[in-house]
C-alpha cells in the first residue's frame, strides 16, 4: 500500500514536470524568437530588458497586462530588426521580499537596464536596488513618490500618487460635482493610502467638504455593507474610490444592491473595470475615472496596439498593457537615440546614457502625448477624465 | 549508565548542530569574499537567516513546549518594526553600522518579548486549539495595530499618533512609520555575520535552556499537564518564560530582516507568514533544531531555485512540499533509515532511544 502510494506520487511528480517543461518553451513568446533573432542578425546590439511584477497571486492581473503589453513591443521592435530586445520577467508576488530575490535573479541573467517593478511596494525595495547597483530603471505602473524619491536613475511611466490624488480633488472642485463627499480606502496599501492622503489634503485646502471617510484592509475587501451604508447615512452624493478595480467592482455590485446612486470617482486603478470577467458593465454607468489611457481612443497606434492584444490575448488592453507597451518603446527611443551596445559599455555606462536621454527627450505613446521626465524621475502628461458612458469610456 | 548514554547523544546532536552551522557559515562566507556568490544567492542569505531564527524560536514553543502558536509572525512584525526604526533614528547617534544594527536587534528582541509576555498572560492560561486561535488571533490585532502606527523624529524629539497621521512635523522633521505605508528607506545594515551570530545565539540559549531545569520542567508540562501539576511544577511559570524567549527571539529575527530591506510594511506579517515558518518546524521535526535549521533553508531557497519553471513555480513548490512531508512521515522510510543507521553504529539501540524522536 505504501510503496504504491510512493509509486502514485512519483508518477504524478514527474507527470507535473513534463507538462512544466513542455509549457516553459511556448511560455516566453517573446524572449524566444528575441533570441532566434539575435543568433540570426550576427553583431546585431543585444539589449537585455529585465523586469518583475506580480504574475502569480492576488495581484496577477497587473503584472500579467504590463507582460502582455511589453511582449508585444518587444516583438514589434525586434521584427523592425535593428536593435534586438531580449525581455525577460520575473514574478515577484506583490512581495517586498520575493521582488529582491527576482531583482537579484535578473542581474544573475545579464540585465542590461530594468522596466521597473509593477507595483507600488514591491517597487520600492527594487528602485532602491536598481539605484544602488547603477541599472537604468523604468516602472510602468508603480505610482508611489517613494519610488522615485532622491534617486536619478529611476523613472516612471504613471502618475504619481500625489498627483492622482490631488488632481482628482481639483477634478471634482472646478467642475463643482459635489456637496459631500466620502472616501472608502483600503488603509493597508501603499498605493490606496498615498492617494487618499493627497486627496484630503488637497480637497482641505479647496474647502471640499468629506463628510465620511471609510477603510477597508486585505482581510475585509470582499463586503462593503458597512461602509456603503455609512456613506449612504451621510448623505455624499460623490464617493471617492482610490484603489483597483477589483474591490470597486465589489463597491459598485453592493451599492446597487443597497440601492444608493453616488457619483463613483475613480482613479487608474479603476481603469479595467470594465474588462473585468464577470462584472455586469452597467453598474458602472456614470462612474468617472482618471485615467491616462483609454482602450477606445481611435488614434491608429490605439488602434493596432489594441487589434494585436485582442488576436494574442483574447481580451482589450488595460492601462497596465499601455504602460508597459509604452515602457518598451521609450525605452527603445532613448537606446537608439543615445547609441547603447551591451557589448561595449557596462550598466553603469548604460544608465547614465539613458538618464541623459529621459531627462531631454519627448515621447508620444498609447497614455499620452509629448510626454517628457523631469529630473526627480516623475513624468509630466495630461490627465485625463473620462466617464464611463454605455459600457464604454467618453471623454468629459 | 543508559542514562549517560542519552546524555551524550543528545549532547552530540547539540555539537553537530553548532558544527554545521558554523562550517555553513565558514564555507559562504569565503565564497563571499571570494565573490563566488551570485546575487541571487547572496540576496538570500539574510532573509535565511531570519526564517532559520524565525523556526527555532517556534520550535521552542511547538516543539518543546508542546502549544501551537498561528501568530509567530506577530512577534516577528514587533521586532522588524521598532528594531528598524531604532536604527533608523540612530542613523546620525551611531555611525557604527554593526553596533547600531546590534543596538537594533536587542530593542526588537525586547520589544517583542514584553509584547509576547502580555500576550502570554491570557494566551497560555489556555490549551490545545483554544491557544492555536487566540494566538491566530493576536498575530492578526498586532498586524492591524502596527498597520496604524505613526511615528517620527522632529528635533531630537519622539512624536507618536495612532490611527491616523496627527503628526504635525516640521519641514525638517524625518517621518519613520507611516501607517499602512510602513517604513520606508531604510538602510540596509543587515549583514550575514549578524545572521549568523544570532542563529549560534539562539541555539545556545535554547540548548541551554532544554537541557536545565526549566527545560526539563517545560517538557514534563507538554507531556503531561495533570502529572506535571500534581508534582508541583508551577506550569503556568514555566510555560510563559518559554513563550517569551521564544517571543524575543522571534523579535530579533525581525529586527535583522526589517533591517534588510528598504522598505518594511506591515501586512507582511500576517497568517501567511506565520504558517510558513510553522510549515519549516513542522516539516524540519517538532523539538528538532537542526531539522528546524534546514527545512527553513531548503524552503526559502526552494520557490527561487524553482524560477526556471516560471508559470509553474509554486504549483511544483507545492508538490515537492506535500511530497517532503508524505515521504518524511512514511514508516517504512522511517525504518529503512532506522536500519541503515544501525548498521552503520553497529550497535542496536536501545529501548529507551526511541525517546529522541
Amino acid at each position: 500500500m505504501n510503496m504504491k502510494k510512493v509509486f502514485a506520487i512519483l508518477l504524478a511528480m514527474m507527470m507535473v514536470f513534463s507538462l512544466a517543461a513542455c509549457s516553459g518553451g511556448s511560455n516566453e513568446p517573446a524572449a524566444e524568437p528575441a533570441e532566434e533573432g539575435g543568433e540570426a542578425a550576427e553583431g546585431a546590439v543585444q539589449i537585455h530588458i529585465g523586469a518583475t511584477g506580480p504574475l502569480t497571486g492576488g495581484a496577477a492581473i497587473y503584472g500579467q497586462a504590463v507582460k502582455n503589453g511589453a511582449e508585444i513591443a518587444v516583438d514589434e521592435i525586434n521584427e523592425m530588426g535593428g536593435i534586438q530586445f531580449i525581455f525577460q520577467m520575473e514574478d515577484d508576488t506583490h512581495d517586498p521580499e520575493k521582488a529582491e530575490n527576482a531583482y537579484n535573479a535578473l542581474v544573475d541573467w545579464g540585465m542590461d537596464m530594468m522596466m521597473g517593478t509593477v507595483t507600488s511596494a514591491p517597487a520600492e525595495v527594487t528602485a532602491a536596488d536598481a539605484y544602488a547597483d547603477r541599472y537604468f530603471f523604468l516602472t510602468p505602473s508603480a505610482s508611489s513618490t517613494n519610488v522615485i524619491d532622491g534617486k536619478d536613475n529611476i523613472f516612471q511611466m504613471c502618475f504619481t500618487d500625489p498627483n492622482q490624488g490631488s488632481g482628482s480633488a481639483t477634478y471634482i472642485a472646478e467642475n463643482n460635482m459635489a456637496e459631500k463627499i466620502a472616501i472608502i480606502w483600503k488603509n493597508d496599501d501603499s498605493y490606496s493610502t498615498g492617494i487618499r492622503n493627497t486627496f484630503v489634503e488637497k480637497a482641505g485646502e479647496l474647502g471640499l467638504n468629506i463628510v465620511t471617510e471609510e477603510t477597508f484592509t486585505e482581510a475585509t475587501k470582499t463586503d462593503f455593507s458597512v461602509q456603503i451604508a455609512k456613506c449612504q447615512e451621510a448623505g455624499a452624493d460623490l464617493v471617492f474610490l482610490p484603489m483597483y478595480y477589483e474591490p470597486a467592482s465589489l463597491i459598485l455590485n453592493q451599492a446597487n444592491a443597497a440601492g444608493y446612486a453616488p457619483t463613483w470617482f475613480g482613479v487608474d486603478g479603476m481603469d479595467g473595470i470594465l474588462t473585468m470577467e464577470g462584472f455586469d458593465t452597467s453598474l458602472a454607468e456614470g462612474v468617472v475615472v482618471l485615467t491616462p489611457y483609454s482602450a477606445d481612443d481611435d488614434s491608429e497606434l490605439n488602434q493596432n496596439f489594441v487589434a494585436k492584444y485582442q488576436e494574442k490575448f483574447g481580451e482589450i488592453p488595460n492601462q497596465f498593457a499601455a504602460d508597459g507597451y509604452d515602457c518598451i518603446y521609450a525605452m527603445y527611443q532613448a537606446a537608439t537615440a543615445a547609441g547603447i551596445d551591451p557589448s561595449t559599455m557596462d550598466h553603469e555606462a548604460i544608465c547614465d546614457a539613458m538618464v541623459a536621454q529621459f531627462t531631454s527627450m519627448t515621447f508620444n505613446g498609447l497614455t499620452g502625448a509629448d510626454m517628457t521626465w523631469g529630473a526627480d524621475g516623475t513624468v509630466s502628461k495630461m490627465p485625463n477624465a473620462v466617464v464611463i458612458e454605455n459600457g464604454a469610456y467618453v471623454g468629459m | 549508565m543508559n542514562k549517560l548514554k542519552t546524555m551524550n547523544r543528545t549532547t552530540r546532536t547539540n555539537y553537530l548542530t553548532y558544527i554545521l552551522v558554523i562550517a555553513a557559515y565558514v564555507i559562504l562566507e569565503v565564497m563571499l569574499k571570494g565573490g563566488g556568490l551570485k546575487a541571487a544567492t547572496k540576496g538570500m542569505l539574510v532573509p535565511i537567516c531570519a526564517y532559520i531564527v524565525m523556526a527555532l524560536s517556534l520550535n521552542l514553543t511547538v516543539g518543546v513546549m508542546g502549544e501551537l502558536s498561528l501568530g509567530h509572525a506577530g512577534f516577528m512584525s514587533v521586532g522588524a518594526f521598532t528594531g528598524t526604526a531604532t536604527t533608523m533614528c540612530l542613523v546620525d547617534a551611531v555611525p557604527n553600522t554593526a553596533l547600531r544594527l546590534c543596538i537594533g536587534i536587542i530593542v526588537g528582541a525586547i520589544a517583542a518579548a514584553i509584547v509576547g509576555f502580555l500576550i502570554g498572560i491570557p494566551v497560555l492560561r489556555l490549551r490545545g486549539d483554544y491557544l492555536a486561535i487566540v494566538t491566530l488571533a493576536f498575530g492578526e490585532i498586532i498586524k492591524s495595530l502596527v498597520g496604524n502606527v505613526y511615528m517620527g523624529v522632529d528635533h531630537g524629539q519622539l512624536k507618536l499618533s495612532m490611527f491616523t497621521n496627527e503628526l504635525n512635523m516640521s519641514p525638517e522633521g524625518k517621518i519613520i512609520i507611516e501607517g499602512a505605508m510602513g517604513i520606508r528607506s531604510i538602510p540596509k545594515i543587515a549583514t550575514f555575520t549578524a545572521g549568523f551570530v544570532l542563529i549560534m545565539i539562539s541555539l545556545i540559549v535554547i540548548f541551554h535552556m532544554v537541557g536545565s531545569r526549566s527545560g526539563r520542567a517545560i517538557m514534563a508540562v507538554r507531556d503531561n499537564y495533570i502529572a506535571a501539576e500534581s508534582i508541583g511544577i508551577p506550569a503556568f511559570k514555566y510555560k510563559i518564560t518559554a513563550f517569551t524567549i521564544s517571543a524575543a527571539m522571534a523579535g530579533a529575527a525581525g529586527a535583522l530582516f526589517g533591517n534588510n530591506y528598504s522598505s518594511l510594511i506591515a501586512s507582511k506579517f500576517n497568517i501567511d507568514t506565520s504558517i510558513l515558518i510553522l510549515v519549516f518546524v513542522v516539516l524540519g521535526g517538532q523539538g528538532n533544531m537542526l531539522g528546524s535549521i534546514i527545512a527553513a533553508a531548503a524552503l526559502t531557497i526552494l520557490p527561487e531555485a524553482l524560477r526556471s519553471f516560471a508559470d509553474y513555480r509554486m504549483l511544483m513548490y507545492a508538490v515537492i512540499l506535500i511530497a517532503v512531508m508524505l515521504v518524511s512521515n512514511n514508516q517504512k522510510i522511517k525504518d529503512i533509515l532506522k536500519n541503515a543507521a544501525e548498521k552503520r553504529t553497529g550497535k542496536k539501540l536501545a529501548e529507551g532511544g526511541a525517546a529522541d524522536e
